[in-house]
């Protein structure tokens, strides 16, 4: 995760507005943003689509041992999201333990700090979901 | 002394009648609010440090106080809020031609928490942003800078955010209120207003209450100091000079909101004033979330907005330390009762959406520990 400015700069559509593809060939939506349709391949036609930032828990686990930068925050949990409009994503949800959650919970995203470069780098934001009430 | 002053045709008629329609520049189009999850009750820090709560609770007039989620900061709040209020107005970001983000804990020394905001949001890059201090003022600055554009006609909306994740020094009163939260408004024209700024007036002196130098981490305050000639002095002025300005009294408003660093503060300024105390608690939030900050002012007024009636009068003053206040007269207009029925998450369910933290647990959300 731990990146330059240029490749934390080009993310910023996908993190913080779910920016992803759509195939106008075949219909199909993806995300991330995809430069070709795998499936269509030259035939298909890619626009960019916004995702609306809701789904539902496809599976989840709840990180004990965390990657670097992570300390803090564990345990946390991390899922699975099937979003409504078909693509899966990888994601933390925030405010909830593993005992809140089960498969097909409803589930919106929210906006957080994703990681901190120590005390003088860049913050990193993006989406994150949360349990929808 | 900061005059802004708005043509209002209709401004007796006003004052003579709550049966009016339309008739100011100005107005909110949207509002929303955000309320991190977390909180931790003042009981809980005062047995910490051996103090009495119940002493603490009526001395301060603070039962609990919200606190950041690790993984948020001004900016993420501030997103939060802004997204709600977004969905309440209906409009499209990109119709968005400034973003001002009012706040004492912006994450960056230099790089604009506007900036962060307005890309979330998808109302970059066509438009202004900056980002403002006044300790707890700064939102209604915001506020402020945004009626000016509109009014000019400089742009179509602006959105004003007043948003923090305040901190206290372990044992010090202010940890009992430093708290977390962010109010988002989105300012237009008066026509699609759900509540109409009929007028603002702003008091504001160089007086140190409270400041915090550029390497300090906790901020420092002048302890007693803080009341009278700071806090005091600036509501009451800014709260008489508005009155005077528009020819209005206590008795004309229905609901009163005041910058609330505590829970005690706000009610005897009511009083100093002549407003009556039900008319302040709609928006008296600060005793079950704590001082939000620059978002103190903003979420008392988006709880007001949240349930008060077509034809409906507010008065609002904020204070920030350093020190000054902004004042401001606000209409419901019966565009409320349709913007209400998309469902944005309300202040009161913010609050009521809550999980407690021991002070073990919220030292380390504050990363009091030196190693965090
Ligand atoms: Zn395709």
């Amino acid at each position: 995760m731990k990146s330059g400015s240029a490749l934390t700069w080009r993310l910023i559509p996908n993190r913080y507005r779910l920016i992803g593809s759509h195939c106008e060939t075949c219909k199909e939506n993806f995300f991330p943003t995809r430069p070709v349709c795998p499936s269509c391949r030259r035939k298909g036609k890619m626009v960019e689509k916004k995702f609306k930032g809701e789904g539902k828990i496809y599976s989840f686990t709840t990180v004990q041992v965390p990657p670097e930068g992570f300390e803090l925050e564990a345990p946390y949990v991390l899922a699975i999201v099937e979003l409504s409009e078909g693509p899966r994503v990888t994601a933390q949800v925030v405010d909830c333990s593993e005992n809140d959650l089960g498969f097909g919970t409803p589930v919106e995203m929210v906006f957080r700090k994703i990681q901190e470069e120590g005390k003088e780098g860049l913050i990193h934001y993006g989406f994150k979901f949360k349990i929808k009430k | 002394m900061l005059v802004a002053s708005f043509e209002c045709s209709e401004t007796s008629k006003l004052q003579n009648s709550k049966l009016f329609k339309v008739f100011c520049l100005v107005g909110i189009v949207g509002f929303g609010a955000c309320v991190p999850k977390y909180r931790i009750k003042a009981g809980e820090i005062a047995s910490v440090w051996g103090e009495d709560a119940r002493r603490i609770e009526d001395g301060l007039g603070i039962l609990e106080k919200s606190v950041p989620a690790l993984d948020e900061d001004a900016a993420t709040l501030a997103v939060e809020a802004s997204r709600n209020a977004l969905v309440y107005s209906g409009i499209s970001a990109k119709e968005i031609g400034a973003v001002f983000v009012g706040s004492e804990s912006h994450p960056y020394a230099v790089k604009p928490t506007a900036t962060i905001v307005a890309e979330a949001i998808g109302a970059a890059p066509n438009l202004t942003a900056a980002d403002l201090e006044f300790a707890c003022k700064a939102g209604t600055a915001g506020i402020q800078c945004c009626m000016g554009m509109v009014a000019s006609k400089m742009i179509k909306y602006g959105l004003a955010i007043g948003s923090d994740t305040s901190q206290g020094k372990p044992s010090d009163a202010l940890e009992y209120s430093a708290s977390a939260g962010a109010g988002a408004f989105i300012i237009g024209s008066d026509k699609e207003s759900v509540a109409v700024i009929e007028d603002t007036f702003s008091f504001t002196t160089d007086t140190p209450d409270f400041w915090r130098r550029p390497e300090a981490e906790f901020p420092s305050h002048g302890g007693r100091f803080t009341g009278k000639p700071a806090y005091f002095k600036h509501v009451t002025s800014a709260a008489k000079g508005l009155l005077e300005k528009t020819g209005t009294a206590p008795k004309d408003f229905d609901y009163v909101v005041f910058h609330q660093p505590n829970g005690k503060f706000p009610r005897m300024v009511a009083k100093m004033l002549g407003f009556e105390e039900a008319k302040l608690s709609p928006g008296l939030v600060t005793p079950v979330i704590g001082n939000t900050y620059s978002g103190a002012t903003m979420i008392g007024l988006a709880a007001v907005l949240d349930e008060a009636q077509p034809g409906a009068r507010i008065f609002v003053t904020s204070f920030g330390s350093g020190a000054g206040s902004d004042a401001f007269v606000i209409n419901v207009t019966d565009g409320i009762v349709e913007k209400r029925k998309k469902g944005v998450k309300t202040v009161k369910e913010y609050i009521e959406d809550k999980h407690y933290l021991s002070y073990a647990l919220y030292v380390k959300h504050r990363r009091k520990l030196k190693s965090l």
